[in-house]
């Protein structure tokens, strides 16, 4: 049996009878546990699978109505809740923290019949780019073991990679679908702010993060889209656009659309296979009809400033509420004063989360407020300004998703600046609300090169159908492990 | 000079649910830490859902204070880590980057001052800390969240007030204010709160936080006031500070010098948009607006003679002025006002009393026109209405059964009369001469008749012998 299969494939095959959801999700569990010691994607697996599928099947042979999903199996990032599972963030702080509820995203899957195979593995509260600092211990690329699957939903791409499920749901609040994505060579998509619920995300930056698909295809992306997009009573921020078909007219073709291609984030600090690969991937646009031509977007200069000092505070405050009071860990309240207690048990978050709760509660505060976070929120709206005068001039914006090649287990792990500045051609998404994909491009070295395409606002139709047809101009080996 | 400003959290008791979830904004009912939902417990993944009637009470409210409303209202995070707050930050209103919570820039008129309303803001209530055990050894802090969420509009005035007094004005009228809006019951406990500032001599400002009550705040008040001026004039600086009321004590108590003040690194949150208040939606609460409590003192002095002292009691208070609205006509709203304020008030005082009271409009309207067209006396009419209230049987009912109608019957009445005038014959005389003297004699006659007899009647008939003799 072929667990590399599309969710395209995979339903047909369900459909016709060639194949039963309890094989699949039987053959996914024994898969996933015979990889996991190399890879570790999962941070706990869902023990019902089985009998889920089972259930499925039933209803299949009863004729009865299935939902859309057929069973498929769905893995989940670790800081999306569903219901009676553990939701840890791959921090201590949570560690035994089962969710009462599911989020809006996890309950439209499993009303389409999807099946959760577990939750995955992420950077700790998802800030990081290479989920080396989960406290469960790093994923790893199954491109190369050696490798850092990138971040911060690098369980959710390993699992889709390492064919451990056949989509996941990461989220993205400066890049942490689209760069593991990219790392691992699956797609990824970042919904434009508003599309898709944030109920149930648990919050590290909620003015920018969306929760967004990870699956081999665009189509498959486009697939899942559908099923967790829309307005959601639940989350005051969702937007109401009525709802869209996404893997309607995927072959729409991008003859005539115009693209801009970033020049900020295509030059200096560009490692040479990736710029060669974009070189690439440009002639291939133009060859499919699209008219590429540069442009520059200033203040791209100052979005990682910018963005590392909104997350920050945003992230002070998210994070506040994880004082051991009400969930947590073992840790026992005798005897200390309350303030004492609070710091004693903030004591066990991991050095990254700290690292940014020191920064979030400085940038904001009173005396420097103006001169660091008043001022990264001008840089925000002078972004997206600018965005908004390029979508004038362009369809679609386009850029390598990530400035350099998958970097070595431990390799930067000290050296948090330079992770930072490899947030630099995701983050103008996050900080603009815009949508944007990450599809595989190339293999070099053995290590996977993926390609961004960005859209303006809620053009999330445009954004597939560019990246559909990126897609099928390439031919890629499958994953070796 | 003494400049005292206060800041007023004021509960929406009349809302069904909290400001950000479908709990339940009447908390006081439920068992400890059953008024909870993931939401207002700030459990992981939980969003603020914003209760858009709450945004319209507190949009009355910035109204009837005379406060502007801006077009756009947005929410921002109070950070800070206290036990009660679950999510560690307090979503509430903010206006250091322009005006954007429910009301700035309002006035109230108080005896002779215009008091100014600097903001009105929406914001969330905490949970409670419930303290068990005595001795500090063995002291528990328990927190209870059903509060946790619950609509609170927080009033923050100039610091306009010279005097406790004026104060206390101030929160009576604000008291009856939010009831006659009808968006909260100030009688309920902690639904009203008030801290106050206070500096005098333009020295240094001092808060006082922690007051229990609206008598407690003048008494604070007060109490810093004399604090301030003993300290003054010993040439002792006053520190601006934060000082707490002990009860118990009936002082002041430093709390936190300014420097210890903390930093709430306000920002915007971002899991609320901006609400827009449209004109339509604020011309719609002008219009459904109740009636002010001025305006119907002056509607019931001017429309039906009603006397001032009577009409400012009437207005002022909601539960009266509701009855009185729905049982009065042209005709008898006099009347009816003065059963109201003179007698009713009397039988029915306590909150308990107001819930269980068994009187109905009807029987106002019957009771004064039974007194005003002589079937029943001023007298019987308070017996009558004391039965209502415990029975809430009708009036005609009452009469009959208490035996309280007029004798109207000239026959007997001509009977008793001629005891009063065979016991009473120096009055008699008098009264050919004297005319004052026959009041005396138709108070007799009412002694006699315990109040019953038809007053017009008995004078008429007085008056005859009178003149036969």
């Amino acid at each position: 049996m072929n667990l590399g299969i599309t969710a395209t494939q995979y339903l047909e095959q369900v459909k016709n009878g060639s194949l039963t959801v309890e094989e699949f999700i039987a053959k996914t569990m024994e898969r996933i546990k015979k990889v996991e010691g190399s890879i570790h994607a999962y941070i706990s697996l869902n023990d019902d699978a089985i009998s889920q599928a089972k259930q499925i099947d039933k209803k299949l042979k009863a004729k009865e109505k299935v939902g859309s999903c057929l069973g498929m199996p769905i893995s989940i990032k670790d800081n999306i809740c569903a219901k009676g599972m553990k939701t840890t963030c791959a921090s201590k702080m949570l560690e035994n923290f089962v969710a009462p509820y599911d989020a809006t995203v996890v309950s439209n899957l499993k009303s389409q019949d999807a099946i959760i195979t577990g939750k995955t593995n992420l950077d700790e509260f998802a800030m990081g780019i290479s989920t080396e600092f989960s406290y469960f211990g790093p994923s790893r690329n199954p491109w190369n073991a050696d490798y850092v699957p990138g971040g911060s939903s690098g369980g959710s791409a390993v699992s889709v990679s390492a064919l451990e499920c056949i989509a996941s749901l990461g989220s993205d609040t400066g890049g942490s679908v689209r760069n593991p994505a990219s790392f691992c060579s699956v797609v990824g998509l970042k919904p434009t702010y508003g599309l898709v619920s944030r109920y149930g995300l648990i919050s590290y930056a909620n003015s920018i993060e969306q929760v967004g698909p990870i699956a081999r295809t665009v189509e498959d992306t486009a697939f899942i889209l559908n099923i967790i997009s829309g307005i959601d009573t639940h989350d005051n921020t969702t937007i109401d656009k009525g709802k869209t078909d996404y893997t309607k007219d995927l072959d729409a073709g991008i003859d005539g659309k115009r693209i801009g291609i970033i020049s900020e984030m295509i030059g200096e600090g560009v490692d040479k296979q990736v710029a060669s690969a974009t070189s690439k991937a440009i002639s291939k646009l133009q060859s499919l009809g699209a008219k590429c031509s540069e442009i520059s977007l200033d203040s791209v200069k100052y979005s990682v400033a910018t963005y590392y000092t909104i997350a920050a505070t945003e992230a002070g405050s998210n994070l506040a509420r994880y004082d051991n009071i009400r969930y947590g860990f073992d840790f026992d309240v005798e005897g200390y004063e309350f303030n004492a207690y609070i710091s004693k048990a903030r004591k066990n978050f991991g050095p990254e989360v700290t690292r940014r709760m020191i920064l979030g509660a400085f940038v904001p505060s009173a005396g420097y407020v103006g001169k660091y976070f008043l001022k990264a929120l001008k840089v925000r709206s002078k972004i997206k300004s600018e965005i908004e005068q390029a979508f004038k001039k362009f369809d679609l914006l386009f850029a390598p998703t990530v400035p350099v090649l998958p970097f070595k287990i431990g390799e930067k792990i000290d050296d948090p600046l330079s992770l930072y500045l490899l947030d630099i051609n995701t983050i103008v998404a996050n900080l603009s609300g815009i949508p944007a994909i990450s599809i595989p491009y190339e293999i070099a070295q053995g290590l996977p090169i993926g390609m961004q395409l960005f859209a303006n606002s809620m053009q999330e139709k445009t954004l597939l159908q560019a990246a559909h047809a990126l897609e099928k101009t390439t031919n890629l080996p499958g994953v070796p492990i | 000079m003494t400049k005292i400003g206060l800041e007023i959290h004021c509960q929406l008791t009349k809302l069904e649910s909290k400001l950000f979830c479908s709990c339940k904004a009447d908390y006081r009912s439920f068992e400890t830490n059953r008024n909870i939902c993931p939401v207002c417990i700030g459990l992981p993944g939980s969003l603020p859902l914003l209760n858009k009637k709450a945004v319209e009470k507190a949009a009355m409210i910035a109204m009837a204070l005379g406060c502007k409303t801006p077009q756009k209202i947005a929410f921002f995070r109070k950070n800070y880590f206290y036990p009660d707050l679950p999510k560690n930050f307090q979503i509430t209103q903010y206006n250091a980057f322009g005006p954007t919570s429910i009301g700035h820039d309002g006035k109230v008129p108080i005896e002779d001052k215009e008091i100014r309303i600097r903001r009105i803001q929406l914001e969330e209530d905490p949970g409670r800390l419930v303290y068990e055990g005595t001795s500090e050894k063995t002291q528990l802090t328990l927190v209870d969240y059903n509060r946790a969420g619950t609509p609170l509009v927080e009033i923050v005035t100039e610091p306009d007030f010279e005097t406790p007094k004026q104060v206390r004005l101030f929160l009576n009228v604000l008291a009856d204010l939010v009831e006659n809006l009808g968006v909260s019951d100030p009688s309920l406990e902690g639904a009203l709160r008030v801290d106050g500032n206070i500096s005098i001599d333009k020295g240094n400002r001092v808060e006082i936080k922690n007051v229990g009550s609206f008598r407690d705040i003048e008494k604070a008040l007060h109490f810093e006031i004399t604090r301030q001026q003993s300290l003054a004039e010993r040439g002792i600086p006053i520190p601006a500070e934060t000082r707490h009321w002990d009860e118990a004590r009936k002082i002041t108590v430093s709390a936190r010098s300014k420097e210890e003040e903390q930093d709430y690194r306000y920002f915007l949150e971002a899991d609320i948009p901006w609400v827009l208040i449209e004109s339509s939606v604020i011309d719609r609460l002008k219009k459904n607006m109740p009636e002010s409590i001025s305006s119907k003192k002056e509607r019931y002095i001017k429309k039906y003679g009603i006397p001032l002292q009577v009409a400012e009691v009437l207005s002022s208070d909601k539960f009266y002025s509701d009855l009185f609205e729905k049982a009065y006509n042209e005709k008898n709203a006099k009347e009816i006002a003065n059963i109201i304020t003179t007698d009713l008030k009397g039988f029915v005082d306590t909150k308990e009393q107001r819930e269980q009271l068994k009187l109905t409009p009807k029987h106002l309207s019957d009771l004064a026109d039974s007194i005003m067209n002589n079937i029943i006396t001023r007298n019987s009419g308070k017996i009558a209405l004391q039965e209502i209230v415990k029975t809430g049987k009708p009036l005609s009912e009452i009469i009959s059964s208490l035996d309280l109608g007029h004798v109207d019957d000239e026959s007997s009445l001509s009977k008793v009369i001629d005891d009063v005038f065979s016991e009473e014959q120096k009055a008699v005389s008098e009264a050919k001469s004297n005319s004052d003297t026959i009041n005396y004699l138709v108070g007799k006659v009412m002694q006699k008749t315990k109040g019953k007899a038809n007053p017009a009647l008995t004078l008429d008939i007085i008056k005859k012998k009178l003149d036969s003799q």
